[in-house]
């Protein structure tokens, strides 16, 4: 099962909370925070993430079915 | 290029008594390579002041900060400290984090940002009834975060002066000996043992009746965790705020152009709240210093693994290869990734929250009062992680 994870820009604060939290996954190497890459295995540190980032800037989905940040 | 067995130099170099960032920040920072310090206890350490190398040893997984408890921490009091959350690295950090990040992403707590409105303003009416000189601490920078958090988490509100000496105990870097920092902590999680109870005998619509959830059916965190969780942010929720704010008014007197265009152009507030908390050092010096869990080089200097990182963020946050002119107060400032309330998985809980608390408290207390002065000595507090007013006169 694949997941797309995306960061809105324009919503990050550059906490880095993200890479911190599963840095196979997301790097802060620039003004904002993007993923590493844009489809992922399944992956809770992905989800840990999201569900931490203070800007809520982080979006995972299964196909159109949004997984994380979880409710 | 300095190396281990360098005399270090002692450390902090700020001073109590005032916001002024050291010079010795100035001349460290220009140099090659990290500072040996010595803190007044514990290990000698490596000193970073750069913004680049405060990001990498904040931001990098590989520098840990519970791998401290192994160790005689760098630290100004003598007690060792476990700073609960603090000193906790993934993922037994991000079990703990994730149970609280939701209450406070920006999403919600902007939620709360006509209440604390409403209470900024009821506070200036009570301080307009009472006349100049008030007191800025006690009657305007310290109820709002107190009410706040209070609400938050669910603490009662007149509980104030109870945690309120625990909570500057829990920050004091004075002679306190380690059983007295130790009673004291006790003290608190008793207190806050007591209120855990009263909400599990009675739930209600707070932080720490989620958490009890998450403990009692999730089984997500031992009891111990969700006491020190619950205090951990009683203090870090209402403490840093509270000195921000006269922090942050004294700072704008200090620049009447800066603060003259604030009140002539309010939406400012949020691009001024950014560079006051780039602009104004918190701190007194470092604290809670990283382990590197494998040798790294930082800034020129390659830290062997063990050996502590100490990350002076105000001094980072003046480094000018990342700000333009960075000891300029410029409240219209663009691009402001300053490092105020850290940076990685540590990164401030609170900082939503803090942000939102400080714009209505600036905003609302320099519109109502065009003419706000200071009206008698600022008290500092001393021997704090924190610096600040501890008593703050002010007329209009």
């Amino acid at each position: 099962m694949t997941w797309k994870v995306a960061i809105d820009g324009s919503q990050c604060m550059a906490s880095g909370m993200c890479a911190g939290i599963a840095p196979d996954v997301f790097v802060l190497d620039g003004t904002h925070a993007r993923p590493l890459k844009e489809e992922i295995a399944e992956n809770e540190d992905a989800l840990d993430a999201a569900d931490s980032c203070p800007a809520m800037a982080i979006l995972i989905r299964d196909g159109d079915t949004v997984v994380g940040p979880r409710p | 290029m300095t190396t281990a067995d360098t005399m270090p130099l002692a450390y902090p170099f700020n001073e109590p008594d005032g916001l002024t960032l050291s010079d010795t920040y100035e001349q460290i920072r220009d140099q090659p390579g990290l500072l040996r310090v010595q803190m007044a206890y514990g290990e000698p350490a490596w000193l970073a002041t750069r913004y680049a190398d405060a990001r990498l040893v904040l931001g990098d997984r590989r520098f840990s900060r519970a791998e401290g408890l192994d160790h005689d921490e760098p630290r100004q009091a003598e007690g060792q400290r476990n700073s609960g959350i603090l000193s906790m690295d993934p993922p037994d950090h991000t079990r703990l984090r994730t149970l609280v990040a939701k209450a406070f992403t920006v999403h919600q707590v902007e939620k709360l940002r006509p209440w604390v409105r409403e209470l900024t303003h009821q506070l200036i009416d009570e301080l307009e009834a009472a006349g100049p000189p008030v007191d800025l601490v006690d009657r305007y920078a310290l109820p709002i975060p107190v009410a706040v958090i209070c609400r938050m988490l669910g603490v009662p509100e007149e509980d104030r002066p109870k945690f309120r000496t625990w909570s500057d105990a829990a920050l004091s870097t004075s002679s306190l000996t380690a059983e007295e920092f130790e009673a004291n902590r006790e003290e608190l999680r008793a207190y806050m043992a007591r209120l855990i109870d009263d909400h599990r005998v009675t739930p209600r619509d707070d932080i720490m009746t989620r958490l009890i959830e998450a403990r009692d059916v999730g089984d997500r965190l031992s009891e111990l965790e969700l006491i020190d969780l619950c205090v951990g942010i009683l203090v870090a929720g209402h403490e840093t705020t509270a000195t921000q704010i006269p922090n942050f008014v004294l700072s704008l007197l200090d620049h009447p152009g800066e603060l003259a265009r604030l009140r002539a152009e309010p939406a400012l507030v949020k691009s001024a709240v950014e560079e006051l908390l780039r602009f104004v050092p918190l701190g007194s010096g470092a604290a809670f210093p990283r382990y590197p869990t494998e040798d790294i080089e930082v800034g020129g200097t390659l830290v062997r693994a063990g050996e502590p990182v100490l990350v002076a963020v105000g001094a980072a946050n003046r480094d000018a290869l990342r700000f333009d002119e960075p000891g300029t107060l410029n409240i219209a400032r663009d691009g402001n990734q300053h490092l105020g309330f850290g940076h990685g998985v540590h990164h401030c809980l609170g900082a939503p929250l803090a942000r939102l608390e400080l714009q209505e408290a600036l905003i609302a207390l320099i519109t109502r009062f065009p003419g706000l002065r200071l009206a008698g000595d600022v008290v500092w507090k001393d021997q704090m992680l924190v610096r600040g007013p501890r008593e703050m006169p002010v007329g209009w």
